[in-house]
């Protein structure tokens, strides 16, 4: 049995698949992810927002690797996380893959690709997402 | 708004503490520092409770109500208010507790601040600091706390050349005055060739640029000014008090290097209290890790933003430097228990110009300053504090 | 036996992984002579899945390159079926995943196939009989695989991952499948029980009553019915469970080392298993032309053979083939690992 909270990452398969994000009518501002009015312009928003597929394609902002990981992210230590200014605008926090962790810089270009973010365990539930990879 | 002193302050020890209970550990704490003020417990009118996690900790909630009763005051049915900001759940107790008291609802009040982090494992402690980031966006796809930091690191490195080697010299500076409070998790002193080649947790931060798993709890007594000299001859007197919230994620923000709520907080604090940044005499700010000591002497306004690194190089903030910062041993040194840590920095901020510092003490110590951040910045308690005595 | 003009191959897209080990260091970790092995079974190296990919992601990559050299909007992909042996999940489809993943959810039928190594080939079949039928505009068939061999079996060497993702129709093709048949018996060659780990084997018994026999008689079946010979053929692709069976099987049948050569992955990435066939059938169409004509028998074991007799149209010109990566700049897209890492990745070292 798992206690795993599947219905709270099902809901987000659309942003983690598909990089599903949205953009305020009224300023164009973009927010990955989605949310249910723009800041900004607030009530001016409401009904407003425009659900948008982002390309994937940013630039590394940041970077760390991960000595002591989390126990879902064991065996995969050191890797790489980065902060990932997408080309659309907003930032996002994401494993850098194939790459050899020395070859991780601030101002890589990157393309996110679909992998296996976790498992809750042996029986639980396996959540995809995205990560990232440089561009040549 | 009525003039709010501290009157009393009470501490456990910080570590490990295999033999004491979140239970023992509170009321500890909240008895020394009521006697330490002197008041009667009739004369208490509420309790704020500031603790991070106590659910994921110790399975418990409720917690309000439960430190009411260990601490000896369900008899007299007063209100107990359990505060929450992540790391900075001390820091707002101790505000909450404040305006309760500057609004003139309440006279007296006790602050405490506790968290027992060592009834779990290790990486389950990891797991339960780490929901003070963002779990959907940030942890989820493997950042840990320590990461988060890491990456702020390696952004301020980029920016301003910032070195290992001055990230290095902040854990040693604050074991150094660690090794003179007694009260302290680490009481030796460290040398920078240990820090530098200490096991990698997220690059650059090793285990020794980062604060350890503590237990422990701090207590202060909040008292109307012009009740205080009935308990006391040496008020502190709470002269700024600010708070602020930034995006959760650290993505979310538009700069890496600064920490946003950091700076409304203090600017709300410093324009309370009528002083500048050189005005502050003593600081505790939040050394979660290395680095955030180095962003907060930036983002208090002590130095420049980007001079963080040289400010430790130049021993500008040394126990004997022109703004000395964590004589406690911070938060590296003397101990992390979460929701214990904004109220423990009340508390040496009030040894401090109490003159009861010992041989932490900073000569002439008028004004001090509190900086307590949650999470990963996404908020920030700044208190400032001026002496009373003569 | 099905014969049809029009219904074929619109697009497809390949995925292998980065990580390999060489043949040379599997033997050495076992402490068996690297030479007989690499020229016993015809493999240098074989293509290894890292921690956090599976038959899932695999078949995502290879669909959305599918998708990247094409113009058809997703919404129009009546099916996916996705052949592998090892499925993420043992229950719950990893139709699913990909359907969400490419956006043609939810007006979709999905179903996960399994027949050994010609679980992709089968969902081949099935899609040209929803197009056929009028059920489907488009069905996608993936074969993906990332088999996991007992540490120090010899099935080790060959065991690897990768995938290919064909997306059939019957408008626009770039090489129609003209005829598909299957030979079929109930022949217990190579198996594994379910909530086993890893698969067992007959050993010799998996040669010629198995492979040789239901590959033979499949293609043999199918070069009669449309009246072709070895010769008609440029190109021929045959399951390869290690790098000199496809060869011998074709020197049987009457082919060349030539016409196998473009489709024959295996000394390069290992036995992708479902991914196979469909790999080498991915390779081909990375370099033919339009005319070229192509056989295509997969086997599975347990076990059966399909066979496909298919010709590139000129179509193929039309496509940029170039917008997905081909076949040989994902073999030439590699990194090493040595056996412990191998270990790690693999999941050969239980712990709780």
């Amino acid at each position: 049995m798992t206690d795993a909270a599947v219905p709270r990452f099902w809901r987000e398969i659309p942003q983690r698949y598909n990089l599903i994000a949205n953009q305020c009518s009224v300023c164009n501002k973009v927010y990955f992810p989605p949310r249910e009015y723009c800041p900004y312009c607030r009530r001016k928003s409401i009904g407003k927002m425009k659900n948008i597929k982002l390309s994937g394609k940013g630039e590394v902002v940041t970077y760390t690797m991960i000595h002591d990981a989390p126990e879902q992210f064991e065996g995969q230590a050191p890797y790489p996380i980065a902060i990932i200014k997408l080309d659309e605008g907003p930032k996002l926090t994401a494993q850098i893959v194939d790459c050899d962790n020395k070859d991780v810089k601030i101002g890589m270009k990157v393309q996110s690709t679909f992998r296996k973010i976790q498992e809750d365990g042996w029986v639980g539930a396996i959540y995809y997402g995205y990560k990232f990879k440089p561009v040549k | 708004m009525r003039d709010v002193a501290v009157i009393g302050v009470g501490l456990t020890e910080f570590g490990e503490l295999w033999d004491k209970s979140f239970r023992q550990l509170i009321a500890e704490a909240g008895s020394k520092a009521i006697f330490d003020a002197g008041v009667g417990v009739r004369e208490i009118d509420a309790l704020y409770i500031g603790s991070m996690s106590t659910g994921r900790f110790i399975g418990q909630e409720h917690v309000g109500a439960l430190v009411a009763d260990h601490a000896g005051f369900s008899h007299l049915h007063i209100p107990s208010i359990r505060v929450e900001s992540a790391c900075a759940s001390g820091g707002l107790a101790v505000r909450q507790g404040y305006l309760s008291v500057a609004s003139g609802i309440n006279d007296v009040v006790v602050v405490g601040g506790i968290e027992k982090m060592t009834d779990v494992t290790g990486n389950a402690a990891s797991d339960i600091l780490a929901t003070s980031m963002d779990q959907e966006w940030e942890t989820f796809f493997g950042a840990t706390y320590a990461g988060i930091y890491a990456m702020i690191a390696n952004r301020h490195m980029h920016e301003y050349g910032t070195t290992r080697e001055q990230l290095a010299q902040v854990a040693v500076k604050n074991h150094a005055n660690g090794a003179l409070n007694s009260y302290a998790q680490f009481k030796r002193p460290i040398d920078i060739k240990s820090v530098l080649n200490a096991p990698m947790v997220a690059s650059p931060l090793g285990m020794l640029d980062c604060s350890p798993l503590s237990d422990g709890a701090a207590a202060v007594v909040l008292c109307s000014m012009d009740k205080a000299k009935k308990y006391t001859d040496k008020p502190v007197k709470i002269i700024g008090s600010g708070q602020a919230s930034d995006m959760m994620p650290l993505h979310g923000r538009d700069n890496l290097c600064t920490f946003e709520a950091t700076v409304y907080a203090a600017k709300a604090a410093y324009k309370q209290a009528g002083i500048q940044p050189k005005d502050v005499d003593v600081a505790e700010v939040h050394d979660c890790f290395t680095i955030a000591e180095i962003l907060a002497v930036e983002d208090l306004g002590f130095v420049k933003k980007g001079d963080g690194g040289k400010a430790i190089e130049n021993k500008i903030t040394s126990l004997d430097g022109q703004i000395p910062v964590n004589t406690s041993g911070g938060l590296k040194a003397k101990g992390h228990p979460v929701g214990a840590t904004g109220v423990a920095q009340i508390a040496e901020v009030v040894f401090q110009l109490r003159e009861e510092a010992d041989k932490r003490q900073v000569k002439d110590a008028k004004i001090g300053l509190t900086h307590n951040i949650g999470g990963g910045g996404a908020s920030c308690v700044v208190h400032v504090l001026e002496a009373m005595r003569k | 036996m099905t014969k049809n003009n029009s219904i074929g191959i619109v697009s497809y897209g390949a995925h292998v992984p980065r990580y390999r080990i060489k043949s040379f260091d599997i033997a050495r970790a076992w402490g068996k002579d690297p030479d007989t092995i690499i020229n016993g079974l015809g493999i240098n190296e074989k293509s290894v899945p890292s921690l956090d990919q599976d038959v899932a992601t695999i078949s995502v990559e290879a669909a959305r390159a599918a998708l990247a050299r094409c113009d058809i909007d997703p919404q129009d992909i009546g099916a996916i079926y996705v052949g592998s042996e090892s499925h993420p999940y043992a229950v719950k489809p990893t139709g699913t995943i990909v359907g969400e993943a490419i956006g043609a959810t939810p007006d979709l039928k999905v179903a996960d196939y399994e027949f050994a190594c010609k679980a992709g080939t089968a969902a081949i079949q099935s899609c040209m009989a929803l197009v056929k039928a009028g059920m489907a505009k488009y069905g996608l068939a993936i074969g993906s695989d990332t088999s996991q061999a007992a540490p120090g079996d010899a099935l080790e060497y060959a065991a690897s991952a990768g995938g290919a993702a064909f997306i059939i129709g019957e408008k626009n093709v770039i090489a129609s499948i003209n005829y598909t048949c299957s030979f079929t018996t109930d022949t217990p060659d190579f198996w594994r029980r379910e909530g086993r780990k890893y698969p067992s084997h007959g050993g010799r018994f998996t040669g010629e009553p198995a492979y040789f026999r239901h590959i033979v008689s499949s293609t043999k079946n199918l070069m009669t019915h449309v009246g072709t010979k070895p010769e008609d053929y440029d190109y021929a692709i045959f399951h390869q469970p290690n790098g000199k069976f496809p060869v011998r099987v074709a020197k049987m049948l009457g082919f060349t080392p030539g016409q196998v050569k473009q489709g024959l992955l295996c000394p390069f990435i290992g036995n992708t298993y479902s991914g196979s066939s469909m790999l080498g059938l991915a390779s081909v169409l990375d370099v033919a032309k339009p005319g070229d004509r192509i056989m295509v028998t997969s086997y599975g074991s347990g076990a059966g053979s399909d066979s496909f007799d298919i010709t590139v149209t000129e179509n193929i010109e039309k496509m940029n083939r170039e917008k997905a990566p081909m076949v040989s700049q994902l073999i030439e897209n590699k990194e090493y690992i040595d056996y412990a890492t191998y270990a790690k990745f693999r999941d050969l070292l239980y712990w709780e």
